[in-house]
C-alpha cells in the first residue's frame, strides 16, 4: 500500500505530495461559505463557531503537534479579548487595531510564561497552566477599574470594520470577518506544520527524550510554538470581544479552557482541522441541546464526549480518516 | 601520540552506596573501533550516560578532543560531535523513517526552527537524510511509519538518527540488542562500513561480534576498568577469563 506507492517516488516528491491540498480541504472551505446562503439567521452562531475553531487551532499547535497539554489556554484568549475591548474605550475603535494589539499582549504573556512551560511535561504542566489561568482570572476580577470585574467591561465602542462595515444585528460582518481571519491564520498554521519547525514539534511530541540526543533545542522550540499559540488564542479572544461587543470574566474562566480542550479532542488533535470540526459539532450540539433542555445540556455534551472518545480514540477526524483509508484500500 | 578523540579522567559516579563508575580513565584515539564489554551491572551504559551528559559525574573530567566537555549539556555535546544510540529504541513512532532522519539533519543544519518554507524546499537536507537511510539499507522502507518497521530496521534507524548529526565520536549502546544472531552480523557489517574518520565505541555481549569488529576492547567490572587491550590480549588475559569469560578461552 503506502510503502509500495512510495517506492516509485523520490523523497522530494513524496514530501511535496504530503503538503499538497486535498480535494476534501477545498470542499471544507467552500462549505464554510454556506451559512451566508443557507442559514442567514444563524450567522451569529457561525461567527462564534469560527472564533472557537480559531481558538481550538491555537491549542492544536501546542497539544496536537508538540504534545504540550494545557488546561489554562483561556488566559490568552481572555487577554486578547480584554485588550481588544479596553482599547476601544480610548478611541481605538477600528477592529483591525484590536486584532493586532490584543494578540500582541497575549503573545507577550505567552512568551513570558513559555520559559516555565518549556521546563515541564504531563501532569505538572496541566497543574501549572491551570494555576496560571486561575491567577489571571482573579487578577481580572480584582482589577475592576480596568476590566469592570464581575460586571463585565463597560463602555466598549467598536467602530466599523475598515471604517466601512458596521457589525450588523444579523452577523453578516461578524461572520465574514471571523471567517477571513480564521482562514488566513489557518493558512499560516498549515505552512508552519509543513515546515522543518513543524517536523521538530512532532519530534518533541513523539519522543522528547530523543530530541537532545540528536542535538535538538526542544525548549527553544517549545517557547516559540507556545508564543505563537498564545498570539492565535489572543486573536480569537479579540474577535469575540469585537463581534459581540462584550467582554466578561467568562473569557478567562476555567470552563473555557476545559471546553476548548474537549472541542479539540472531540474533533481530533494533531490534524489542524480537528479543532474546526470539533467546534462545529460542539457549538451546534450546544445550540440544539440547550434548545431542548436549557439546564441539562451539559448532560448531552458529556454523553457525546464519552461516546466519541471511547469509539474514536483519535477524535471524529481520526475516525473519518480511518474510514477513508479503508475505502481507498478497497477501491484500489 | 596525538590527542585522543574522547577521553575520561578519573571519572566517578555513585548512586547512594552503589558505585557505578570508579576512577575510569580512558583515551580513545581518532578513528578507533572500541568494544566495551563486561557483565550486567558493570556500569557500561552508565559510562555512556556520563560521557553524553545524561548523568553528571561526581568527580572527574571528560574531554572531546582538546575540549573539556564535563559541564556541557547533552545537546551541546551532540553539536560538538559526541553522539549516542540507545539500547532500548528511542525513536519517533509516528514519524516515518525519512521524516525522522530529515528532522535530525535539519537540526544539525540549523534550519529546524524555520517555519515559513515547506520541508520539500530544504531539498539538500531531505536528500542527505535519504542518502543516510540508503547507506543503512533503509531507503526502500523510508516512507513507512517507524512503528511499522521490522525490529531490525528500527535498530538501524537508531543508528541513522545518530549519523544524521555527523558524529565525530559515536557511542553505540548494544546496537544489536534483541536482533537475531544472523541479522546482528549484518548490522555490524553496516557499522564497520562507516567512515574511518569516525571514532566508535560500542557495547556488545556477543563475543564473536566483539572479536570480529573491535580493534581494541575495554573490560569493565563493578564500575571500574579491569583491563584494556587488543582482542588478542583480552583473549589471553587470565583476569578477564576469570570474571567474564567463565574461565574458557573464546
Amino acid at each position: 500500500m503506502a510503502a509500495a506507492s512510495g517506492a516509485a517516488t523520490t523523497p522530494g516528491l513524496y514530501l511535496q505530495a504530503q503538503t499538497r491540498w486535498h480535494p476534501i480541504e477545498f470542499a471544507f472551505w467552500a462549505a464554510t461559505l454556506a451559512p451566508f446562503l443557507l442559514f442567514p439567521n444563524h450567522l451569529a452562531l457561525a461567527s462564534q463557531i469560527a472564533i472557537t475553531g480559531l481558538f481550538a487551532l491555537s491549542l492544536d499547535l501546542i497539544l496536537g503537534y508538540a504534545g504540550i497539554v494545557s488546561l489554562g489556554h483561556a488566559a490568552f484568549f481572555g487577554l486578547g479579548a480584554y485588550t481588544a475591548g479596553i482599547i476601544t474605550k480610548y478611541g481605538w475603535g477600528e477592529p483591525l487595531v484590536g486584532l493586532l494589539v490584543g494578540p500582541a499582549v497575549a503573545g507577550l504573556a505567552g512568551y513570558a510564561t513559555s520559559f516555565i512551560i518549556a521546563r515541564f511535561r504531563h501532569l505538572t504542566l496541566i497543574m501549572i497552566t491551570l494555576g496560571l489561568g486561575f491567577l489571571l482570572h482573579e487578577a481580572a476580577n480584582s482589577a475592576e477599574w480596568l476590566t469592570g470585574g464581575s460586571d463585565g467591561l463597560q463602555g466598549m465602542r467598536i467602530g466599523p470594520l475598515l471604517g466601512l462595515f458596521r457589525f450588523d444585528l444579523y452577523g453578516y460582518t461578524a461572520y465574514a470577518y471571523s471567517l477571513v481571519v480564521l482562514f488566513v491564520v489557518f493558512l499560516a498554521a498549515r505552512r508552519l506544520i509543513n515546515s522543518p519547525f513543524g517536523l521538530s514539534l512532532r519530534g518533541i511530541r513523539e519522543n522528547a527524550l530523543r530530541m537532545p540526543a540528536i542535538g535538538a533545542p526542544s525548549r527553544s522550540h517549545i517557547r516559540k510554538i507556545y508564543t505563537i499559540s498564545a498570539v492565535i488564542a489572543g486573536m480569537a479572544g479579540a474577535l469575540l470581544a469585537q463581534t459581540t461587543s462584550t467582554v466578561s470574566l467568562g473569557v478567562l474562566e476555567f470552563q473555557r479552557s476545559a471546553e476548548i480542550l474537549i472541542i479539540l479532542v472531540l474533533g481530533g488533535a494533531g490534524r489542524l482541522y480537528g479543532g474546526l470540526v470539533g467546534a462545529i459539532v460542539f457549538m451546534v450540539a450546544r445550540d440544539q441541546f440547550s434548545g431542548i433542555a436549557p439546564q441539562y445540556w451539559y448532560f448531552w455534551i458529556g454523553a457525546l464526549l464519552v461516546t466519541v472518545v471511547m469509539l474514536l480514540p483519535n477524535g471524529i477526524l481520526g475516525g473519518l480518516a480511518q474510514l477513508y483509508a479503508r475505502w481507498q484500500g478497497k477501491s484500489s | 601520540m596525538s590527542t585522543p578523540a574522547l577521553s575520561t579522567h578519573g571519572l566517578e559516579k555513585s548512586f547512594g552506596s552503589l558505585v557505578v563508575a570508579s576512577d575510569v580513565n580512558l583515551a580513545i584515539p581518532l578513528g578507533a573501533r572500541y568494544a566495551l564489554i563486561g557483565p550486567n551491572g558493570a556500569g557500561k551504559t552508565t559510562l555512556i550516560n556520563l560521557m553524553t551528559g545524561m548523568l553528571r559525574p561526581d568527580a572527574g573530567k571528560i574531554r572531546l578532543g582538546e575540549t573539556d566537555i564535563t559541564a556541557f549539556s547533552p545537546g551541546d555535546r551532540v553539536k560538538r560531535g559526541l553522539v549516542r544510540t540507545f539500547q532500548i529504541n528511542q525513536l519517533f513512532p509516528h514519524l516515518n523513517a525519512l521524516e525522522a532522519v530529515t528532522l535530525a539533519v535539519c537540526e544539525r543544519r540549523g534550519v529546524a526552527g524555520k517555519f515559513w518554507r515547506p520541508l520539500p524546499a530544504y531539498a539538500e537536507a531531505v536528500d542527505e537524510a535519504y542518502a543516510i537511510l540508503g547507506s543503512l539499507m533503509l531507503a526502500p522502507d523510508c516512507y513507512r511509519l517507524t512503528r511499522e518497521l521490522a525490529y531490525g530496521q528500527q535498530r538501524l534507524l537508531e543508528i541513522a538518527l545518530a549519523l544524521a548529526t555527523r558524529p565525530k565520536v559515536l557511542l553505540l549502546d548494544e546496537p544489536a540488542a534483541g536482533v537475531p544472531r544472523e541479522e546482528s552480523a549484518e548490522l555490524f557489517t553496516a557499522i564497520a562500513g562507516l567512515s574511518q574518520d569516525m571514532t566508535i565505541l560500542f557495547i556488545e555481549h556477543d563475543m564473536d561480534l566483539v572479536f570480529r569488529f573491535a580493534s581494541r576492547i575495554i573490560v569493565m567490572v563493578g564500575g571500574s576498568v579491569l583491563v584494556e587491550g587488543t582482542p588478542q590480549e583480552i583473549a589471553a588475559d587470565a583476569r578477564v577469563r576469570e570474571v567474564y569469560l567463565g574461565g574458557e578461552a573464546p
